[in-house]
């Protein structure tokens, strides 16, 4: 062997050498190297979750009559992933199951459309769960229909049949509560991804509203996880793990179906005889709150909707009126979402005020028709008189002017237009100790918060409003250009930035930027009624597991105290009886057995509805009884219902008959809801447990 | 006359039964599954190693040497099974080469393979033969060495197996150089073979099928249902196995079917899989030692024929071993290559057998 062919040997064998060192080198790196990463590749490839959802646990109300369950319903699904692949993308198929279940395809095409997949703008009903789960068009279907897709495989590529837990909202005693209990849905991607902080399986459904929202976390208990290794063909292997479904918790709320359902028909009612009375009567909301510890016994928003219609499907139309201004928006909670001024039944915070000022609230005041502040006459509520008389009659007879003088004489005491450094703000500092312009923090989501249009607030209205008031003429659409608003937009251009005369007379009568929701009220009533406590309000009581065993007591916190001394409370008591003995509201409580002390409010509404009409006034009442032994704050609100007494008032009688057992003028202390106060006691949850009669 | 390397015979008798194992375990639960009899692969698998072993035994009987004189033969056999097999209705193709004949009895062969141990005798003898008194061959030898490798290669373009002529040609260029001729014919030879794989894939001599398995060797996820499919799920089970793997038998990604051709192109999954980065290390190292060992018999023969030989099946052996583990770590296009003394599938056994054969025949007839 010469030289040369020993070289070439030598280089041919440190090539092949090299070679084979780079196969151990690229197995090196897969296996101990990236082999992590391989191994949770093959573990996604091979083994797949099949999600047995948990039964959801039921929310029973103070006795445990149950209030949300569940039953067995048959869902009719679509599989996009093959109905997509069809050659019409799925059009004859879901028109023939249409056809068959008796739907509109339209609906049918919408409810299995991802949002995303719709044009923003028009995206109600769509699918707000993901694609890789089956979209069930219907939960309800009629088993024979069923039976048709099932066996026609065929005609119904991608279309099936299965039994599925439906959440159900049985409406016992007739009770709606369709704002309170909210409903469930199927999780959207950004559930999924975790946005909200928690983790979830693909199919299960989740609280999209209400208390199914606020408790979720216990409600929905643990599904059950079957992990199988699947082959190439998604044949089933072996099963590599298998977890049991976890049931939810169950919800005991401090709600009582009885008083829901008798609060729910007092506002109905209310509102039917406000419109009999031709008012517009647009919505309302009543609440019953237990004033030694802020829990709401019921709270009723008008107009409603069937909380079933979510897992029925909803129907195109059903989804448009749910937020519809025709229909008057049935999807919000006047009682904790609607915002309305509160009129006269805000003088308890300018009773607190004047006291705080100096105020002798047993001497007399004159209560003329009209006090001019500034250039303007501030009128009394249509204009009466009533001669010289003391502060408690001034509340009973609700009077105006007295409040127009004590609010600007401490107005200008303030410094008036140029306002002192140490300004005392009487009336707004009242009003923050009543924590107006907080969130009351009861356990419902989405909740609103009134405003105080104290100094801060005015100088940040003003900064935002300042150009559109300045160029009111050029900017205010064409139906805001009258004379008044033209006026009114030129003082606000001037001096919007500080509290005017004016400004300081209306906030005296609840009147003017001032709003509230009818759940604050009743909060701030309650805390009258109990001597000056502010509970946050509960609707939650507890949460009991499925063998019984308490989880978790929701026990009501107090929030603070309201800034009034003993004597000026009890001023409040006395003198929101004499409402209801003497008052604006003692026709409305002719004959009444029990005690009843409360306060009316007409809160004037400026602006126009879409009709063009002047919108009417809202009416208030808010309450509390027994007047000797307060237990019961009860508030109703209808907005554009008129007069307080006549609307409101009617409508607070009807809910305290049926809480104390009340027909005729006589009370009947064993027909009484809670014969001896709301149950302290936890119920035993059953979803058979039936409505007690009295 | 010397007796067997047995080194040699310990490694690749160490192939041959980690290879039936996993043939065994590529197989066994997709058979049991189907009800049909889970040792079925493996028992063929047996019976084609019985073969090649007494194969290998009858190349090592007669002198290598008085080989020289059947070599015509076997390259005129293998040249006639190439055009045989293009003839339709008699090739049969599977994915999409028509490269096997099928025989009575379920068995096929695949000409081609007779062709690698054709070309390796016939190049051996072609360049070891001195006839003018020269040392190395001249430009007309290495013009004939190529002449009577085109045509079976040409044959083989035509089926087309992309993978067994990108390892005859691998192998001609390896036996040119070490043969001492003129290195411009080396260095001629690698330009063609780069130019010639370019203007493949341009100008479309590659069928669609080829042009895929390249592409998706560029990016895997060109073609997610086929061959990137293929070449991802080979490295993820390859990765999965870690360092001691899942153990024989229980790799769940093998199991799975999820890797297409398990036990044949794809074997190596199997060891990747359940025997870890140690079995398939170990697998290396057999395949290493062989190629080792016969380099040692390369070098230490003093017959250029012999040599020429040897150099011949250690390029055969060392390039299809490393397409085809490098196909299933993502190294190499996917082409369909079986692996060396472990892949299913009985005319590559028989040849990677006879090439052992070679060897241990030339190592027993070294002089000194």
């Amino acid at each position: 062997m010469n030289q040369r062919t020993r070289l070439s040997l030598l280089v041919t064998q440190t090539l092949i050498v090299s070679l084979m060192l780079a196969l151990f080198g690229r197995l090196f790196y897969l296996q101990i190297g990236a082999g992590a990463k391989y191994r949770d590749a093959a573990l996604s490839i091979q083994s797949r979750d099949i999600v047995t959802p948990a039964t959801r646990g039921l929310i029973v109300d103070s006795s445990g009559v149950p209030l949300a369950l569940n039953r067995v319903g048959l869902a009719v699904t679509v599989d996009r992933s093959v109905v997509d692949k069809q050659s019409d993308k799925g059009v004859a198929v879901l028109t023939r199951t249409s056809t068959l279940l008796g739907l509109k395809y339209a609906d049918v095409f919408r409810r299995t459309r991802l949002c995303g997949e719709l044009p923003k703008a028009d995206q109600t009903g769509c699918w707000t769960g993901t694609r890789y789960q089956p979209i069930p068009i219907t939960k309800d279907a009629d088993p024979t229909k069923a039976l048709q897709i099932v066996e026609r495989a065929d005609l119904f590529p991608g279309i099936d049949a299965m039994p599925v837990a439906v959440r159900n909202y049985p409406g016992l005693a007739g009770v709606n509560a369709a704002h309170e209990l909210g409903y469930v849905g199927p999780l959207t991607e950004g559930d999924l991804a975790g946005l909200n902080g928690n983790t979830y399986y693909r199919s299960e459904s989740i609280g999209k509203a209400g208390l199914e929202l606020q408790y979720d976390k216990y409600l929905r208990g643990k599904p059950g996880i079957k992990t199988v290794i699947v082959d190439r063909k998604e044949a089933v292997t072996r099963e590599s793990r298998n977890t049991l479904p976890v049931p939810g918790d169950h919800l005991v709320t401090s709600l009582d179906v009885r008083l829901q359902a008798s609060t729910e028909s007092a506002l109905a009612d209310a509102v039917a005889r406000a419109r009999a009375s031709g008012y517009k009567a647009d919505s309302g909301a009543a609440v019953v709150m237990d004033v030694k510890t802020g829990r709401i016994l019921s709270i009723a928003s008008y107009p409603t909707y069937d909380p079933n219609i979510w897992e029925k499907g909803l129907t195109v139309q059903q989804a448009k009126d749910l937020f519809s201004d025709a229909k008057g928006v049935p999807a919000l909670s006047r009682a904790l979402q609607g915002q309305y001024a509160p009129a006269s039944t805000f003088k308890v915070v300018s009773v607190v005020a004047a006291a705080a000022a100096g105020y002798n609230l047993n001497a007399t005041y004159t209560c003329p028709a009209s006090v001019k502040v500034g250039n303007r006459d501030f009128q009394n509520f249509e204009s009466k008189p009533q001669g010289t008389i003391t502060m408690k009659q001034a509340i009973a007879v609700s009077c105006d002017t007295i409040w127009y003088q004590i609010a600007f004489d401490q107005w200008l005491k303030d410094g008036g237009l140029s306002p002192k450094s140490n300004a005392k703000d009487y009336f707004f500092t009242a009003a923050r100790s009543f924590q107006m312009a907080q969130k009351t923090g009861i356990d419902l989501p989405s909740e609103s918060v009134g405003r105080v249009p104290d100094r801060q607030w005015r100088l940040d209205w003003y900064k935002q409003n300042k150009n559109f008031y300045c160029n009111y003429q050029t900017r205010a659409a064409k139906s805001q250009l009258t004379p008044f608003l033209i006026a009114l937009a030129h003082e606000n251009c001037l001096d919007g930035y500080m509290i005017r005369g004016g400004d300081a007379v209306n906030f005296s009568i609840g009147q003017g930027d001032t709003v509230i929701t009818p759940l604050k009220l009743t909060q701030m009533y309650a805390a009258i009624a109990n001597g000056g406590t502010i509970w946050q309000p509960t609707v939650g009581r507890a949460i009991v597991g499925t063998n019984g065993a308490v989880i978790k007591q929701i026990t009501p916190v107090i929030l603070g105290k309201i800034g009034a001394s003993a004597s000026t409370i009890a001023f409040l008591h006395d003198a929101l009886h004499q409402v209801v003995v003497s008052g604006t509201a003692a026709g409305s409580f002719i004959g009444f057995p029990v005690p009843v002390s409360g306060k009316t409010g007409t809160a004037e509404v400026f602006g126009l509805n879409p009709n063009g009409t002047k919108k009417d006034n809202t009416s208030w009442f808010a309450s509390f009884a027994p007047s000797d032994k307060p237990r019961y704050a009860v508030v109703m609100m209808v907005s554009q219902g008129g007069f307080g007494a006549s609307t409101s008032a009617v409508g607070v009688r009807k809910i305290y008959e049926t809480l104390f057992g009340v027909s005729g003028s006589t009370a009947n202390p064993t027909k009484a809801i809670f014969p001896s106060g709301p149950p302290s006691a936890l119920p035993v949850i059953s979803p058979t447990t039936k409505v007690k009669t009295k | 006359m010397r007796g067997f390397d047995p080194f040699l015979n310990f490694a690749v008798g160490g192939l041959l039964i980690i290879g039936t194992l996993l043939v065994y375990a590529a197989t066994k639960s997709w058979y049991a599954s189907a009800g049909l009899d889970p040792q079925y692969y493996m028992k063929r698998h047996i019976i084609n190693i019985v073969i090649g072993i007494l194969l290998a035994l009858g190349t090592t009987v007669i002198d290598y040497r008085l080989l020289r004189a059947y070599t015509p033969i076997v390259w005129g056999l293998a040249v006639l099974g190439l055009i045989v097999v293009l003839v339709p209705g008699v090739g049969s193709t599977v994915n999409g080469a028509r490269a096997w004949i099928s025989l009575p009895g379920g068995f096929q062969i695949q000409p081609a393979e007779l062709a690698k141990i054709a070309i390796i005798i016939g190049l051996s003898m072609i360049l070891s033969e001195r006839g003018h008194g020269k040392d190395e061959p001249t430009h007309k030898d290495v013009m004939r060495a190529l002449g009577i490798s085109a045509i079976p290669i040409g044959l083989i373009l035509l089926q087309p197996d992309m993978g067994t002529v990108f390892i005859i040609s691998a192998s001609v260029v390896a036996m040119i150089a070490v043969s001492g001729a003129p290195s411009r014919w080396v260095a001629g030879l690698l330009i063609v073979a780069l130019l010639g794989g370019f203007v493949a894939v341009k100008v479309g001599v590659l069928s669609q099928y080829q042009v895929k398995r390249l592409q998706s060797f560029v990016d895997p996820t060109a073609d997610p249902q086929s061959s990137g499919y293929q070449l991802r799920q080979s490295r993820i089970t390859v990765g999965s196995g870690g360092l001691v793997g899942k153990g024989l038998f229980n790799g769940p990604q093998t199991n799975g079917r999820f890797v297409p051709e398990q036990q044949t192109d794809f074997i190596f999954t199997v060891a990747g899989e359940e025997l870890g980065f140690l079995g398939s290390g170990f697998i290396l190292l057999l395949f290493l030692i062989i190629l080792i060992r016969a380099f040692g018999i390369a070098r230490k023969t003093q017959d250029p024929f012999g040599r020429m030989v040897c150099v011949g099946v250690i390029a055969w052996f060392a390039f299809q071993v490393f397409e085809n583990i490098g196909m299933t770590m993502g190294l190499m296009p996917m082409t369909g290559v079986p692996l060396p003394f472990m892949s299913y599938g009985g005319s590559s056994m028989f040849a990677n057998m006879i090439g052992v054969g070679l060897l241990q025949n030339i190592h027993a007839r070294q002089r000194g």
